[in-house]
């Protein structure tokens, strides 16, 4: 097990610096910088400024230059957001998100593992197609929809709810719905197949031979085996939402870490990309790892090597 | 109350599919005595687990019981609810499937799935149930029982998750051990070992058997009763030497022209029956073997034919055996 962990830090070390790479150039090679505007700077104020940022270094050199500041935990200033370090910003707005979409994820696993194993249990129902027509839905409609609709209903219409900001518990309610709208409905299809197909399986006849009752069979037995795909899921899952959706944030005016994404590539605040891209795919990279060991946990014939 | 343990009379059957109704069961008479071993022979689909299934309840939907009277040990079991079924099953009544890679869970150890059936039907704790299950599994042969208990199902060859299967079938010291096909999945060799360890812990433990097989070689060795089922009736029935030395249904005649025998001659052919089962769906008004039948009659295809008594347990469907004793008891 320690070894294994080991293998996969160096593993997350290669990818990272693999990522960084390439998001480095690609992001060179667009077009445009981040001091042009629509307002004519003068050339030598775009000069100073460059020099000031090392832009006017060759891109080879900056790329060491970067890598090696990286390596040692400094992201460099946003380009920007004058004043502040990309890590101050990640920091002060990832909590923000991560807030959002912790609720979010816990919302989507608490709904949707349930459904989907009612769905499971009564298929063929009108139950099982009732819910078959909502999932589809929230994995269709696109989170602007959903968030537009929202905010009509409940904030302009009836006036429960504040239409922005996290101001109580009720600013949370929108924006956790629409955040768990996808995840609940691919969760609860998914629960749902991976049930059928335990539920035909030779061992839970065997439960059943056993005498034992429909809820034992159905929790102890089954629930263990159909869980592993939405483990898999939930890896990858658990890092994009608690990394904050642009959408989401923007129509709720929530300050989190999804806007700043979308912001940086728009204003080619270089460091700022590089930062947010980084974070995301170490994020990524942990929740593999813990997915890996859940999975080991729950289902004894994996070996992690 | 029925004298016997198992008493299975007139019963019917049917899965309500979507195409039509499929008539799995028409009309199966089945007893047996405490410790008596009896076997069920037949080709797939035949109904030969149906009927096994039908006795604990496990009828899988959209399969329904609508004739007949069905008893086990003093359960009326027509008329039995889920609740009183899991009463029974794994305790009274208990099944060995066919394939024992996938008839435990891979997910828990050997150990908790053995404990299980026993904290479930008797009022053992944690740690005698661990006891019993330990002796389970020296029970049915398996080395370091305590080492085995901690393992999981993937840890273990075909045989062995058999051995296991068994030890759970038995750990509550059945009257009746259903036994689907026990050694169908596995290798020759493991085939045989387990088929002893059957017959040792019968004798045992007193239990009765119900195997369900397409192998004639194994209830030759194993059951006094052998009934043979053909497309949900059982057209013929007997002691183990009325099915081998005396049979008189030409599919039970077939069935035994078609295995391989040691002292066969050189060159001599196995005679397969011709043709192909009846599709259920749409069964043949007649006896339904009649199509593949080399001495059918007219009538085999009208007519299903009525049960014939050739002794006291021995009795066949068939026309031409009906045909026969009329004949002989019109002569005497």
């Amino acid at each position: 097990m320690g070894k294994y962990i080991l293998k996969r830090i160096v593993l997350a070390l290669v990818t990272i610096w693999a990522v960084a790479t390439i998001t480095f150039f690609l992001m060179n090679l667009v077009p445009g910088g981040p001091f042009l505007s629509e307002k004519a700077i003068s050339p030598a104020a775009t000069a100073a400024l460059e020099a000031k940022y090392g832009l006017d270094k060759p891109m080879s050199e900056r790329y060491f230059t970067y890598i090696l500041d990286a390596a040692h935990g400094d992201f460099g200033d946003s380009l920007k957001q004058r004043g502040r370090t990309v890590m101050e910003i990640i920091t002060t707005k990832f909590p923000v998100s991560a807030r959002v979409g912790g609720i979010a994820v816990v919302l989507s696993l608490c709904l949707g593992v349930p459904l989907g194993i009612l769905a499971a249990y009564k298929r063929g129902t009108f139950v099982d197609s009732l819910f078959s027509v909502i999932a589809t839905c929230g994995i269709a409609v696109p989170s602007f929809v959903i968030c537009t609709l929202l905010m009509y209903a409940f904030g302009v219409r009836l006036k429960w709810l504040p239409t922005l900001g996290l101001e109580g518990w009720k600013g949370y309610v929108m924006p956790v719905c629409a955040l768990a709208a996808y995840p609940t409905s691919y969760i609860m299809r998914l629960m749902r197949s991976s049930m059928l197909d335990v539920l035909g399986q030779d061992y839970m006849r065997t439960a059943k031979a056993k005498g034992l009752s429909q809820k034992v069979a159905l929790f102890k037995h089954a629930m263990r085996n159909a869980i592993l795909p939405i483990i898999t899921y939930l890896g990858p899952m658990i890092a994009y939402t608690l990394t904050g959706s642009f959408i989401v944030e923007k129509i709720f005016t929530i300050p989190g870490l999804g806007g700043e994404f979308i912001k940086a590539i728009n204003g080619r605040d270089y460091t700022m990309i590089m930062g947010t891209t980084i974070f995301l795919a170490t994020f990524m990279i942990i929740m593999n790892v813990v997915v890996d060991i859940v999975y080991k946990l729950v289902d004894p014939r994996i070996t992690l090597k | 109350m029925s004298e016997y343990l198992v008493d299975i009379q007139h019963e019917r059957l049917s899965f309500f599919t979507p195409a039509g109704e499929v008539k799995a069961l028409n009309d199966v008479s089945i007893h047996l005595n405490q410790g008596e071993v009896l076997g069920i022979v037949g080709e797939s689909g035949s109904g030969k687990s149906v009927t096994a299934y039908s006795l604990m309840g496990l009828t899988a939907y959209p399969g329904r019981l609508i004739g007949g009277t069905l008893e086990f040990n003093g359960h009326h079991i027509n008329d039995m609810t889920e609740k009183e079924f899991r009463k029974i099953r794994g305790n009274e009544v208990s099944i060995i499937f066919q394939d024992p890679m996938t008839s435990l869970n891979p997910v828990y150890t050997i150990g908790n799935q053995i404990e299980e059936v026993i904290l479930l039907h008797t009022d053992k704790n944690k740690s005698q149930a661990h006891e019993r299950a330990r002796e389970l599994l020296e029970l049915v042969g398996i080395n370091e029982p305590e080492k085995r208990l901690k393992q999981y199902p993937h840890e273990l060859s075909g045989g062995m998750r058999q051995r296991v299967m068994i030890a759970i079938a038995l750990a509550c010291e059945p009257k009746l051990l259903i036994a689907d096909e026990p050694t169908t999945a596995l290798d020759v060799t493991i085939q045989a070992q387990i088929l002893e360890l059957m017959i040792e812990l019968k004798n045992k433990l007193g239990m009765a058997i119900i195997m369900i097989t397409h192998d004639l070689g194994i209830v030759a060795n194993m059951c006094e009763k052998i009934a043979v089922m053909y497309a949900g009736h059982i057209v013929e029935y007997g002691t183990t030497d009325d099915i081998f030395y005396n049979p008189k249904h030409e599919y039970t005649k077939g069935l035994l022209k078609s295995i391989p025998r040691l002292d066969a001659r050189e060159h001599e052919r196995l005679v397969p029956i011709e043709g192909t089962p009846v599709d259920m769906l749409n069964p043949p008004k007649g006896c339904p073997f009649a199509p593949r039948c080399g001495n059918c009659m007219k009538i085999c295809l009208r007519e299903m034919p009525p049960v014939t008594n050739i002794s006291d347990v021995h009795y066949t469907q068939c026309w031409m055996n009906q045909k026969e004793q009329m004949e002989s008891e019109a002569r005497a």
